[in-house]
């Protein structure tokens, strides 16, 4: 399999995860052990930044894995911008998962502030990674103001629903030049595989993990979904065809000629 | 236009008749629904015809609310700033006919419980006041907050309702989230409860959340007080007002609490008492109709029922709460409000959280957002 490389890093497991909603830090670790991840997302009103000895980020001491904090939280460009600052001087990474969403139910994100603070965040150097609807002309612009790769959800953050936007995921891939990175949604191994086989680069999985009723043996559930779409992928998939291949009966005549 | 133009239009008697005409059909067709549960469905959830399928709830509402918020509990501490207060509620040990010794917090004593406070773990505290405009006010309120907001990731009141000016200048100090408790929907009966003191307006503490909402606060507390009035009809209206809420002020996060009346100085005795087995019925309703909204249960209920309730529904529970001005650093138990019922320490609550297989989150927020 080709390894993946966004900014300076690269991956040699296309599924990146998340810490919210385990039933301990211990069964995190386990998980996001067991999924081979290298790239693991960390809400920032979580954890504590004043602390050398924050449960979660000690958890996520991991070989090979590396810290993305998200601002899960904030509301607006401003917010996001400040808490952004804040995380790259205490946690030593200018990596960053740009999460506005305004709205506490749903979840979405809100483009308009996520563009503003992109291009500020990318203008300081800061590796951005934007969550955001499967819209394909903001994912363009986030490309233009420098962001290292888009993250587009699949359907509403943890709603399990898999990837309801896949015609407009399907445009964003074809016209990307940064790698494209499937967030939210994703509720099993097979739409997981679904994401990768499409020509996702890369896959962003948290809920369907942390709630599973053994989330460890998920995770690895999700590992093997996440490589056989790549295999699959890089193997080039036969296409759908939706009627059966005749054999020329109308221009067979030509060869005849 | 606020919620009290809404609830004008809607009757009482006229409401608990819809709820207690529900039948089991509604409730297993509302129960049937993958999603988008209505008011129609809601009123089947409370009604008593849906108590046989108490267990359907139940296992419903825990597997929407892992989904939705993890299997997590959030943790939070009040902390008791006064108990002065010039109302006359009926049902309240601070009511200021009720004779118990008055406390104010100095602001050389609010340190001192922050300490005691901090060294229990707890990163979100809530300030709780009685009402008293001289003793505990607006400035009052003010200068606590910005005492306790660089020791807390997320600061949160209880107290008088307040101008919408005035939400907006706390939200500047780091205010979160504001617990607004209407304690009864029934207009007419709300003046019985509430003879004397600001808090007889009913309107001015109904339009709370609206300028809660208009002042940009990060999250709204609602709640009624259950014990005062037929809670099924309460359940409706408070359903009804926070469907309102959450359409106008979309960016806002709601939270509902359950606190129930049980004895206390003044001896009140609850006109509509409710029993455990519906509390949890109240519950899994709240949870069914509305997947987002966060559920609170205090420690007013016993420790074996929340070791239970935890993991039907509820996203934030309290810990080690002392009802006294001053109670964590050196408790007397002389001027509560009332008797906390699960007495144990925050240390024994997470561990019992954690024995339910739940991580106990005590920080989600930061100060700095």
């Amino acid at each position: 399999m080709q390894p993946l490389k966004i900014a300076d890093k690269v991956f040699h497991s296309r599924l990146f995860t998340g810490t919210g909603k385990f039933s301990s830090n211990e069964i995190m670790k386990k998980s996001i052990e067991a999924s081979g991840s290298e790239l693991v997302t960390a809400a920032l009103k979580r954890v504590d930044l004043n602390n050398d000895n924050d449960d979660i980020l000690n958890h996520l001491k991991i070989d090979g894995v590396s810290l993305l904090p998200n601002t899960s939280g904030v509301r607006n460009a401003k917010e996001a911008i400040f808490a952004a600052q804040l995380a790259r001087e205490a946690l030593g990474t200018n990596w960053l998962k740009l999460e506005i969403h305004p709205d506490p139910r749903y979840l979405l994100p809100d483009g308009e502030e996520t563009l503003k603070a992109s291009e500020e965040l990318a203008k300081d150097g800061f590796i951005v990674m934007p969550y955001i609807q499967a819209d394909p002309v903001l994912c363009k612009k986030l490309e233009d103001v420098g962001t290292a790769s888009v993250m587009p959800l699949g359907s509403p953050i943890g709603s399990n629903q898999g990837l309801q936007t896949r015609r407009l995921l399907e445009i964003i891939i074809e016209q990307s030049n940064v790698p494209v990175v499937i967030d939210a949604g994703i509720g099993a191994p097979s739409h997981a595989a679904d994401a990768i086989e499409m020509g996702a680069d890369a896959v962003l999985v948290n809920t369907a993990i942390a709630i599973a009723g053994n989330p460890v043996e998920m995770a690895y559930a999700f590992k093997l979904g996440v490589e056989a779409g790549r295999i699959a992928y890089e193997s080039k998939l036969a296409k759908v065809q939706n009627s059966a291949n005749a054999s020329s009966p109308l221009t067979s005549f030509l060869s005849e000629l | 236009m606020t919620f009290y133009d809404e609830i004008k239009n809607l009757d009482w008697e006229e409401s608990k008749q819809d709820i207690y005409s529900k039948t089991e059909k509604d409730v297993l067709e509302a129960l049937n629904k993958s999603s988008n549960r209505t008011l129609e469905d809601f009123k089947a959830f409370v009604s008593p015809a849906a108590f046989p399928y108490l267990e359907s709830m139940a296992q419903l509402s825990q597997r929407i609310t892992q989904k939705r918020f993890g299997k997590t509990i959030q943790l939070y501490i009040p902390l008791y700033l006064s108990n002065e207060c010039t109302n006359g509620c009926t049902y309240c040990g601070f009511s200021h006919s009720n004779k118990i010794k008055r406390k104010t917090l100095t602001e050389q004593e609010i340190p001192e419980e922050v300490e005691s406070i901090k060294n229990l773990g707890f990163e979100h505290i809530l300030l709780v006041t009685g009402e008293h405009h001289k003793k505990a006010g607006f400035e009052y309120i003010k200068k606590a907050v910005q005492l306790v907001r660089d020791h807390f990731s997320l600061v949160s009141l209880e107290i008088q309702p307040l101008d919408e000016t005035e939400y907006l200048e706390l939200t500047k100090y780091g205010l979160n989230t504001v617990y607004i408790y209407q304690e009864t929907y029934h207009e007419e009966n709300y003046k019985k409860y509430h003879p004397t003191g600001k808090k007889s307006n009913f309107r001015y503490r109904l339009e709370t959340p609206d300028r809660l909402g208009k002042a940009g606060i990060h999250k709204i507390g609602l709640g009624t007080l259950i014990g005062l009035e037929d809670w099924r009809t309460e359940a409706l209206m408070l359903a009804k007002h926070l469907q309102y809420l959450e359409k106008k002020y979309w960016k806002t996060k709601f939270s509902i609490s359950f606190p129930r009346l049980r004895p206390h100085q003044g001896n009140f005795t609850p006109n509509f008492p409710m029993n455990e087995a519906e509390l949890v019925q109240l519950m899994t309703a709240y949870r069914l109709f509305n997947e987002n909204v966060e559920l609170s249960l205090s420690t007013r209920e016993s420790a074996n029922f929340r070791n239970h309730a935890m993991k039907l529904g509820i996203t934030t529970m309290s810990a080690g709460s002392k009802t006294e001005p001053g109670g964590y650093a050196k408790s007397t138990n002389e001027l509560e409000q009332f008797d906390v019922n699960d007495d144990r320490s925050p240390l024994a609550v997470c561990q019992m959280i954690q024995q339910n297989g739940y991580e106990a989150v005590w920080k989600d927020w930061s100060n700095y957002f």
